[in-house]
C-alpha cells in the first residue's frame, strides 16, 4: 500500500501550508495566551472554502476528497491545534451527520450554509454523567405537537457559543435504552437554548469549550436527524469519522513539534558543538520521525477507506489512538530536547505539549479506542 | 459602464523559488531540476491587480505564459486564484529565447487576443532584465507604464502610480495599454479550495505552439536572440563589510587611512 499524492493534492497542501504559515502561525501563541477564539482566521478559512472541503458542490461544498479535508486539519495543527479543531469539529461532527443522515430539506437548510462556511457547526453528546458511557443520556426530548421540547445540559462542547448550528443528542424514550436516543439539529437562536460555563483548559485554549443548556427548548420535529431512536447510532458513526479528524490534528501537532525540534538541535550548541551532533539527539530525532510517519500512514489509510466507502471504524480508532499517543510522546521529547527553554513560553513546544494531551481524551479516550479496536478482533 | 466588460491579459513567468540560482557552467542557463517553481512575484502582483479589477468591475482575465510544459503548474495556480482563461505558449521553436525573442513571441500571441489592458510583472527574479513587458508594448504599439504600484480604473482609461526610488508620478493612460507591476502593488490572494479542484479537474489549458501564432521563426527562440551569453559564473563570497562610525570628517579620514594602507591611493 502506498499513498501517491496527485497534482491536485499537492496544490491543496501548498495552499494549506501557505495559509498556516502566513495567517495561523503568527498568532498561534497569542490565541493560546489570550484564550480567544480565532474569529478572523475562521472567517478567512470560510472565504477560501476550508469549511466544506469533502462535501459535494450541490450542498455548498468544494467537492474535494476526504484526504484533502484531513490534510487541511493536519497542516493547520502544525502551527495551531486550536484552529485545526474548529475545522474538525465543524466538518466531522456537525456537517457530516447532516450529510450522512439528513433529509434533502435538512441538507438544503443546514448543510449548504455549513459547507459554504457561512455558518459554523458544533456537536453535543457529552453530559456531566455521560462521558465515555455515552448511553447514560439525561437530556430529554419530549414530543409536543409538531415540536420536541428539550431539557438538560451538555458539557465540553467544542465551538460552543460561536457555532450557529448544533447536533444535539437527547433521550426521547428512556424505557427503550439506547434505542430511545435521538439526534436533533438545533439552531443557536432557539428559545430556551443558552450557552453556559466556558471551560478553562490546559491546551487548545483558544478553542471555545462550553456547556449547552436547554430549558424547555422547542425544536421542530422536522429537525430530528434520522428516525426517532437512531440517535445513538448516528452519534457513534459520527464519532468514527471525527476520530480521523482528531488523528489528523494529533499528527499535525507532532509534526509541528518535530519541525521545531529539528531546527533547534541544529542551532543549539553545548560542549562546543550543536546538540544535533550528539548520538542521543540523533536517536531521539530518528524515533520521533519514524513514529510520525507511522501515524501518518495509519491516518491516510483510514481516510482513504472512508473516501472509498469501505468500513473504516477500526482504522479510525487505530489512527486516533496511535497518532494521539505519538503526539504526546513527540511533544514531550521536543520539550526535553529544548531543555529549560522548552519549558518556557519563549518557544512553542510547551504549548504543543499541552495541546497534544486533549487528543488522547476527546472524541473517545485512548481507552475507548482500544475497546473499539479489540471489539472487532474478539467478536 | 453598462455592458462593458474589461478584458485583461496578464503575462506571467514561472521561475525557480530560490535566491541561490545555480547555473550550468557550460551553457550559462539555469539548472531547474530539483528547484521548486513559483509564479514570479512581480507577475503575481500583476495577476492580483487584474483579479481585483475583476472583483470590482467584472473584468475577464486571461493569463498567458511562455515556457516548457511544466509551466502549466503556474497557469493552474493562476486559475485557482480566479483567472478565467489560461494559455501556454510552448514550442521547441521558442526555446533559448532572450528578451527580444520572448517579447516577439508573446506579442504575436497577444495579437490573437482581444484586450483593453495588458499587465506584466516589472521583472523576473531569475533574469532581472525588466525588458520583456516594455518590449511587448513596443511590438503592439500601445502605451506602456512601467513600475506601477497602484491602479485606478476609470472606465476608458486608468490613473496609475509609477514609482521610483525617490518619488512617483501619477499617470493617466488610455486603454489599450500595458503596465508593468511591482510586487509592492498588492498582496496576492491565496488559491481557494474550489479553484484548486477546478484547475485540476475542469480546466483545459490552451496550448499554443508556433503554428498558432503569426510570426517569423527567425525572430524567435535562440535563432531570434541577439543576446549571446558569453560566460556565467557564481559571484565569489565577499568578506562582511565594516561600518565606521563618527562625524563625517572622522569617517572620511578613516576611509582615507584605510585606502592608503592598502596602497589604493
Amino acid at each position: 500500500m502506498q499513498f501517491t499524492l496527485s497534482n491536485e493534492d499537492l496544490m491543496m497542501r501548498d495552499l494549506f501550508r501557505k495559509f498556516t504559515e502566513n495567517e495561523v502561525e503568527p498568532i498561534a501563541a497569542e490565541v493560546d495566551e489570550t484564550e480567544e477564539f480565532p474569529v478572523e482566521t475562521v472567517k478567512k478559512m470560510s472565504e477560501l472554502g476550508f469549511l466544506g472541503i469533502p462535501y459535494p458542490r450541490e450542498y455548498g461544498g468544494a467537492g474535494g476528497t476526504y484526504w484533502q479535508y484531513i490534510n487541511c486539519v493536519e497542516e493547520l495543527a502544525v502551527a495551531c491545534a486550536t484552529t485545526s479543531v474548529v475545522v474538525s469539529a465543524h466538518t466531522s461532527l456537525c456537517a457530516s451527520p447532516i450529510y450522512e443522515f439528513g433529509t434533502e430539506e435538512q441538507k438544503q437548510k443546514y448543510l449548504v450554509p455549513l459547507a459554504k462556511g457561512e455558518k459554523l457547526g458544533a456537536f453535543g453528546l457529552t453530559e456531566p454523567n455521560a462521558g465515555t458511557d455515552a448511553s447514560g443520556q439525561q437530556t430529554t426530548a419530549i414530543k409536543d405537537g409538531d415540536d420536541y421540547i428539550l431539557n438538560g445540559s451538555k458539557i465540553f462542547i467544542t465551538n460552543a457559543g460561536y457555532a450557529d448550528i448544533y447536533i444535539v443528542i437527547a433521550m426521547t424514550d428512556k424505557s427503550k435504552g439506547l434505542k430511545g436516543i435521538s439526534a436533533f439539529i438545533v439552531e443557536s437562536g432557539y428559545e430556551g437554548f443558552s450557552i453556559g460555563k466556558k471551560e478553562k483548559k490546559m491546551g487548545i485554549r483558544g478553542s471555545s469549550t462550553c456547556e449547552l443548556i436547554f430549558e424547555d427548548c422547542r425544536v421542530p420535529a422536522a429537525n430530528m436527524l434520522g428516525a426517532e431512536g437512531k440517535g445513538f447510532k448516528i452519534a457513534m458513526m459520527t464519532l468514527d469519522g471525527g476520530r480521523i479528524g482528531i488523528a489528523a490534528q494529533a499528527l499535525g501537532i507532532a509534526q509541528g513539534a518535530y519541525n521545531e525540534a529539528v531546527k533547534y538541535v541544529k542551532e543549539r550548541k553545548q560542549f562546543g558543538r550543536s546538540i544535533g551532533q550528539f548520538q542521543n539527539t540523533q536517536f531521539q530525532i530518528a524515533d520521533m520521525k519514524t513514529k510520525i510517519e507511522a501515524a501518518r500512514f495509519l491516518l491516510y489509510s483510514a481516510a482513504d477507506k472512508k473516501q472509498k466507502k469501505m468500513p473504516y471504524a477500526q482504522d479510525a480508532a487505530m489512527a486516533k489512538l496511535f497518532a494521539s499517543e505519538v503526539a504526546m510522546e513527540v511533544t514531550t521529547k521536543a520539550v526535553q530536547l529544548f531543555g529549560g527553554y522548552g519549558y518556557t513560553r519563549e518557544y512553542p513546544v510547551e504549548r504543543m505539549m499541552r495541546d497534544a494531551k486533549i487528543t488522547e481524551i476527546y472524541e473517545g479516550t485512548s481507552e475507548v479506542q482500544r475497546m473499539v479496536i479489540s471489539a472487532t478482533e474478539l467478536k | 459602464m453598462e455592458g462593458f466588460k474589461m478584458k485583461i491579459v496578464v503575462c506571467i513567468k514561472q521561475v525557480p523559488d530560490t535566491n541561490e540560482v545555480r547555473l550550468d557552467p557550460k551553457t550559462g542557463t539555469l539548472i531547474r531540476d530539483g528547484v521548486p517553481s513559483i509564479i514570479n512575484p512581480d507577475d503575481k502582483a500583476g495577476l492580483e491587480a487584474a483579479l481585483r479589477l475583476k472583483d470590482e468591475f467584472g473584468a475577464h482575465v486571461t493569463v498567458i505564459t511562455m515556457g516548457p510544459p511544466q509551466a502549466k503548474m503556474a497557469l493552474k495556480e493562476s486559475y485557482a486564484m480566479g483567472a478565467d482563461r489560461v494559455i501556454l505558449l510552448t514550442d521547441r521553436v521558442f526555446a533559448g529565447a532572450d528578451t527580444l525573442a520572448t517579447s516577439t513571441t508573446i506579442a504575436s500571441a497577444l495579437k490573437k487576443l482581444d484586450f483593453d489592458l495588458v499587465i506584466a510583472g516589472r521583472q523576473a527574479i531569475d533574469g532581472d532584465t525588466a525588458q520583456v513587458g516594455p518590449q511587448i508594448a513596443e511590438h503592439l504599439a500601445i502605451p506602456q507604464i512601467s513600475y506601477v504600484s497602484a491602479i485606478e480604473n476609470k472606465g476608458d482609461h486608468a490613473i496609475v502610480k509609477r514609482s521610483f526610488e525617490d518619488g512617483f508620478q501619477m499617470v493617466k493612460v488610455q486603454y489599450p495599454c500595458l503596465i508593468t507591476a511591482l510586487a509592492e502593488l498588492n498582496e496576492a490572494r491565496y488559491m481557494n479550495v474550489k479553484g484548486v479542484i477546478d484547475a485540476n479537474r475542469e480546466l483545459e489549458i490552451e496550448t499554443w505552439t508556433f503554428e498558432d501564432i503569426d510570426a517569423d521563426p527567425a525572430k524567435m527562440g535562440l535563432k531570434g536572440s541577439p543576446t549571446k551569453v558569453k560566460k556565467s559564473f557564481t559571484k565569489g563570497v565577499k568578506q562582511a563589510g565594516k561600518v565606521i562610525e563618527g562625524s563625517p570628517k572622522e569617517v572620511a579620514m578613516a576611509i582615507v587611512d584605510k585606502l592608503q594602507e592598502k596602497f589604493i591611493i
